[in-house]
């Protein structure tokens, strides 16, 4: 039986003049894959310094817009900011000179398996300092001590586990010391206690190293633990977003069918 | 009937942007070329993979290549020719022609299957996309090393090819076809050309070119998972086979004006 749901209108997400806004906007971004419509005129604001993960159903296209942050991918209408500066418009170097201020956690990890892990957190080092071996091989040490992985840097991927990887894959993304940091589902596919130690992980770098943090997930324990702010993704579009107390308290019936894993909603079960 | 021109300008679309990729990417990895010397350590990793990587492969292949040639040389030339002229058919088709094609048919194609799978297997498992993240440009770090190894390696192994094949086809004349070894070395120094050798390794380094562009496009542009990988490295290995064909023959009307008939 189709139910008519009171859905309040979606948060206001627009700044005046994103050129001017310190942290990242998204402003009427749409991507499309062949017919399916991922994102659709979405808008989203983040902060700098704060935690803000991303929650929705499987699909929705929470990874997707990661992407468009950095542009990895590009989007068929809509615009990007991040300090200021226009994402899509940028040349080469420009880009590149953004990219060094992120770190990306991959769903799988996205080790480079034909190297070892002291290689795979290493070569942004070699790649863009000029930094003596011995060095590289300091820092490497030290955020792999970090992710609790002390003595791994000999290793390939394929010797470690689905958590192991993770937090290697951590260590990686956090070796320049980035100014942002992208979680894409970083505790999907892990046991409880691997999930919480890495939840654990993603509070101390943040409260460490002070970075923004945008966490992609569908996890809500780890959702309601690492957050500052959540904004909900749905159909294209972020629906809500609030302080993770309001996510709590919220009678909004999409976010409260979600965080509550109904299969009666707005959502619908499929 | 609608439906079958839809196909086709589809197909004409797809094949036209293709190849405009294709050429993009070729420049990209001819931009990237000035880095060279700081990315040796990843050329002379792949150019051991061409070369010591093939060496079973282009060893038996060519031992057989100049066995077969002599057999068949000679079952064709024994009523006509005199067999002084073995050692110059052999060698002649063995530089020209069988040396560069076959080298890069059957190592070209180890090669075309490797660097799609490879590449292939970082696009779905989003290595590609960390790489790109970590600010290291994938047409520099992985298409430019595999490109000038091939390109400057294929060559090589032609070479190594074409001497194997010599020595395939003298132990197959003088061992079972009756032909002295004086007569063999007579005729393979009668009408030798260093053109003939040149030509050859010209079309190597084109061939070169051909499979490390093939098997990186396909290999950057899959899309999926395992049966994606597959499907690319299929599709690279057929595309590199075709093209190094085709190429072949415009190559050798080129080349005979340029090289061959000028010596």
């Amino acid at each position: 039986m189709q139910q008519d749901w009171d859905i309040p209108p979606p948060p206001d997400q627009r700044v005046a003049d994103p050129a001017t806004f310190k942290g990242i906007v998204v402003q009427g971004v749409s991507k499309s894959f062949g017919p399916k419509k991922v994102l659709d005129a979405c808008d989203l604001l983040i902060h700098k310094g704060e935690t803000i993960v991303i929650i929705g159903r499987s699909g929705e296209g929470k990874s997707v817009l990661l992407k468009h942050i950095v542009r990895l991918l590009e989007p068929d209408a809509g615009h990007i900011w991040v300090e200021g500066a226009e994402v899509g418009s940028l040349e080469h170097e420009p880009l590149m000179e953004l990219r060094k201020k992120f770190g990306f956690l991959f769903q799988g990890a996205a080790l480079f398996d034909s190297m070892t892990i002291g290689k795979n957190i290493g070569l942004a080092l070699e790649e863009h300092t000029d930094w003596p071996a011995a060095k590289v091989r300091e820092r490497v040490c030290e955020c792999l001590k970090q992710v609790g992985l002390e003595g791994a840097e000999g290793k390939l991927p394929s010797e470690l586990s689905g958590g192991m990887k993770k937090r290697a894959g951590l260590a990686r993304a956090i070796v320049m010391e980035p100014q942002y940091i992208m979680y894409d589902e970083p505790t999907t596919g892990l046991d409880p206690i691997t999930s919480d130690a890495i939840n654990d992980l993603i509070i101390q770098l943040q409260s460490e190293l002070g970075v923004t943090s945008i966490v992609v997930t569908h996890d809500m324990p780890s959702a309601f633990k690492i957050g500052d702010r959540m904004a909900m993704l749905s159909r294209g579009r972020i629906v809500f977003t609030g302080t993770v107390d309001e996510v709590r308290t919220t009678s909004h019936p999409m976010v409260r069918q979600f965080i509550e894993g109904r299969s009666q909603g707005p959502l619908g079960a499929f | 009937m609608t439906a079958i021109l839809a196909g086709i300008g589809r197909g004409v679309i797809d094949g036209l942007s293709g190849s405009g990729r294709g050429l993009l990417l070729l420049r990209s990895i001819v931009l990237q070329t000035p880095h060279a010397w700081r990315m040796r350590r990843e050329i002379l990793e792949q150019m051991q993979v061409v070369v010591i990587g093939s060496m079973p492969m282009v060893i038996v292949t060519s031992i057989f290549v100049g066995a077969v040639t002599a057999v068949q040389a000679v079952y064709q030339m024994q009523a006509y020719v005199p067999m002084k002229f073995l050692g110059t058919v052999i060698s002649k088709s063995v530089f020209i022609e069988l040396g560069p094609v076959l080298m890069a048919l059957v190592v070209g194609s180890r090669l075309c299957a490797n660097y799609a799978a490879e590449l292939g297997t970082m696009k779905v498992t989003e290595q590609l996309d960390a790489m790109a993240i970590m600010a290291i440009d994938p047409d520099r770090y992985l298409a430019m090393p595999r490109f000038w190894a091939a390109v400057l390696m294929i060559p090589v192994v032609t070479i190594f090819c074409d001497a194997i094949a010599i020595l395939g086809g003298y132990v197959a004349s003088v061992a079972t076809l009756d032909v002295s070894s004086g007569v063999f070395i007579e005729g393979l120094q009668m009408f030798y050309k260093h053109s003939d050798l040149l030509g050859g390794l010209v079309k190597s380094f084109f061939f070169g070119g051909i499979i490390a562009m093939s098997g990186i496009y396909y290999g950057f542009n899959t899309k999926g998972g395992a049966e994606g990988v597959g499907r690319s490295t299929m599709t690279a290995v057929v595309g590199s086979c075709l093209s190094i064909l085709v190429a072949d023959y415009l190559l050798a009307i080129v080349l005979f004006q340029i090289i061959f008939e000028k010596t």
